[in-house]
């Protein structure tokens, strides 16, 4: 709809009122049209990194943000043309649905026709024609979202913001909103950054994602990146689960001896801890078993599920099952853990073999 | 049975409450309708007295809607931006201020009024005017408008609202009357009702700074039961209450509008 921007942000940090330091010094650069997510547990300074892009926040003195070749470190945000998406809707209750979405509108001044062409454009985008007359508080909450959604998009503003825009919603409705707005940013091509905690938003909605820990950015990639590469243990176990077994001796093979079994890792030599996913290890005869233990809890999650498994370590291996299969506590179990599936963030991943290329 | 007894029980004093707080209205009311209140009902009914109220004090009741709709003004001109202050500074001296806005509720007005005498009361031109009692009647209702304003602001999440309406644009006029003030207009007019209520009703500090020539109704009530028959007074009353009651109604009624549309 208009020719998207980078955003760039140089040295960004943020100090609140006693010393407490929301964000370290941040350089981060999101490309014209893509979708940055930032993702994070509360108070990793996501949100404070989204209100300095807005321009609702400043950075510190020596921060610089730039929107493609423009200083906007100095532009309040409402010189900034960013479009922004709120938790809470924040929508105007005394305005009607129509009046909301064509706030933005009005304060541009536009002809009326043009007004007029342009609420119905993005009501039609956002499935809710026929409710701009609407009070809303008769509108229930994915509706409310929509029409916040549709009133940021209005004004075709260069960036789109979005602060955590589904926390607020029930599971079966955040699933359906993240699909809409997934297909809403391919087709408008407007460079967006958007906050989120919930790691399946960030993955579904994301070009990238950055990873942010206590101010700072743990790591950025592609979501498959994120996900089979994390760069260190703190991005591993946020998105995703992750076991964790602690090597205790390397054999003079190159086998990694943990509790329960041994590893095959030749990419992993001297490490001290080896990590893998639970849905990579695969439950085998105890007889041809990498790595052997018993169940101690299983819990039924509907498609698969989880087992924990006691193989003498600190913590029991979280591994997924398939679900019609049954394993009473007690049960002793085979598990095979290949190579490939084994990673520390300080490594490179093993050789992708044929099967995982097949499920990229 | 026994609920029955107790609900009648209930309902009887209730209504003997009612009947306390409402007896003496109408006593004062007949007594201002009546020819001769000391010999009865059986005098006769009259308008005398109203009429001769009017004559007498009609000024009197110029003069106090005037003072209410001129503090009203003034409190919803310094009161809403005061409030708006309040809100979005929510630091340690913004609960100071607060509470010394509040402090003219809490002094006794004759003392407002006695530190007013003594700070403007040489400047003759000022101190003879209806501005002067305004002044008192300003900082007594002031406070009563910006709790009420702030109390709403407090609930409407406006800091988001304005978010929101700079994100897409609005500069700060525009997010100040088209957001700020449309979002606390129930608080407005909550406001606005105690404000004229007790700008109408207000005497302590009206009392001390009036002069002969700027009395409001209340002061006139005063003077009237103080040197009159006390079926003018009544009369007095009477109108008093015709003026405040429609008011009170009206206001109530803008409020509930206001209130339904949200």
């Amino acid at each position: 709809m208009s020719s998207s921007v980078s955003i760039t942000l140089h040295q960004c940090s943020r100090t609140f009122a006693g010393d407490n330091t929301a964000l370290q010094p941040l350089d981060l650069q999101v490309n014209a049209g893509e979708t940055l997510v930032l993702l994070g547990p509360s108070g990793c300074g996501k949100t404070t990194t989204l209100r300095i892009i807005s321009g609702l926040e400043s950075p510190d003195k020596g921060g610089q943000v730039m929107f493609g070749e423009r200083d906007v470190t100095a532009l309040p945000i409402e010189q900034r043309d960013v479009g922004m998406v709120f938790q809470n809707y924040a929508l105007f209750p005394n305005m009607s649905v129509a009046d909301n979405i064509a706030y933005g509108l009005k304060i541009q001044r536009l002809p009326r026709a043009e007004i007029a062409h342009r609420l119905d454009e993005v009501m039609h985008m956002v499935d809710l024609q026929g409710f701009g007359d609407r009070r809303i508080d008769a509108l229930s909450g994915g509706q409310k979202q929509r029409v916040a959604l549709a009133r940021a998009i209005a004004v075709r503003p260069k960036v789109l913001l979005f602060d955590e825009p589904l926390a607020a919603l029930d599971a079966k409705l955040r699933d359906r909103l993240r699909i809409e707005i997934g297909q809403l940013l391919r087709e408008l091509g407007t460079t967006a950054v958007y906050v989120t905690h919930d790691q399946d938003e960030a993955m579904a909605l994301g070009d990238r994602i950055a990873v942010m820990q206590a101010g700072r950015i743990a790591q950025l990639g592609t979501p498959q990146e994120i996900y089979h590469q994390p760069a260190n243990a703190f991005v591993a176990d946020f998105i995703g689960a992750v076991n964790c077994l602690d090597v205790i001796s390397t054999r003079a093979d190159g086998g990694l001896v943990v509790n329960g079994g041994e590893l095959i890792a030749a990419h992993l030599q001297g490490v001290s801890t080896v990590y893998c996913r639970p849905e990579d290890i695969q439950v085998v005869s105890v007889d041809q078993a990498d790595v052997k233990g018993k169940v101690v809890q299983s819990i039924f999650l509907g498609q698969t599920q989880r087992l924990m498994v006691d193989t003498g370590g600190a913590s029991p291996l979280q591994i997924e099952a398939p679900s019609r299969q049954r394993w009473p506590n007690g049960t002793a179990i085979g598990l095979a853990l290949p190579s490939s599936v084994l990673f520390h963030p300080d490594k490179p991943t093993a050789p992708v073999n044929a099967k995982e290329m097949a499920n990229d | 049975m026994k609920s029955r007894l107790r609900f009648t029980l209930q309902l009887g004093f209730t209504l003997l409450v009612c009947l306390f707080m409402i007896v003496p209205v109408v006593m004062s009311v007949m007594a201002g309708l009546t020819e001769n209140y000391f010999v009865g009902l059986e005098s006769g009914l009259t308008l005398r007295w109203v009429n001769e109220v009017w004559q007498l004090y009609a000024d009197t009741i110029w003069l106090s809607i005037k003072l209410a709709l001129a503090c009203l003004l003034i409190t919803i001109l310094i009161g809403v931006p005061a409030a708006y202050g309040l809100l979005r500074s929510r630091r340690r001296w913004a609960n100071a201020i607060e509470e010394l806005l509040l402090l003219p509720v809490a002094v006794p007005g004759l003392a407002t009024a006695l530190a007013l005498l003594l700070a403007y009361g040489s400047y003759r031109e000022f101190r003879g005017s209806w501005l002067f009692i305004l002044v008192g009647h300003v900082l007594f209702t002031l406070p009563f408008m910006v709790r009420a304003v702030l109390s709403v602001m407090q609930t409407a999440k406006l800091p988001q609202l304005e978010e929101a309406a700079a994100s897409l644009g609005a500069s700060f006029r525009q997010r100040f009357f088209g957001v700020v003030i449309p979002n606390c207009m129930s608080g407005i007019l909550a406001g606005a009702l105690m404000v004229v209520t007790l700008s109408i009703g207000e005497f302590n500090i009206t009392w001390m700074l009036h002069t002969p020539l700027t009395k409001t109704l209340p002061v006139g009530l005063a003077d009237s039961y103080a040197s009159m028959r006390l079926e003018i007074g009544s009369a007095y009353t009477l109108i008093f209450l015709v003026m405040v009651v429609p008011l009170l109604v009206a206001i109530q009624w803008a409020g509930r509008l206001t209130e339904q549309r949200r």
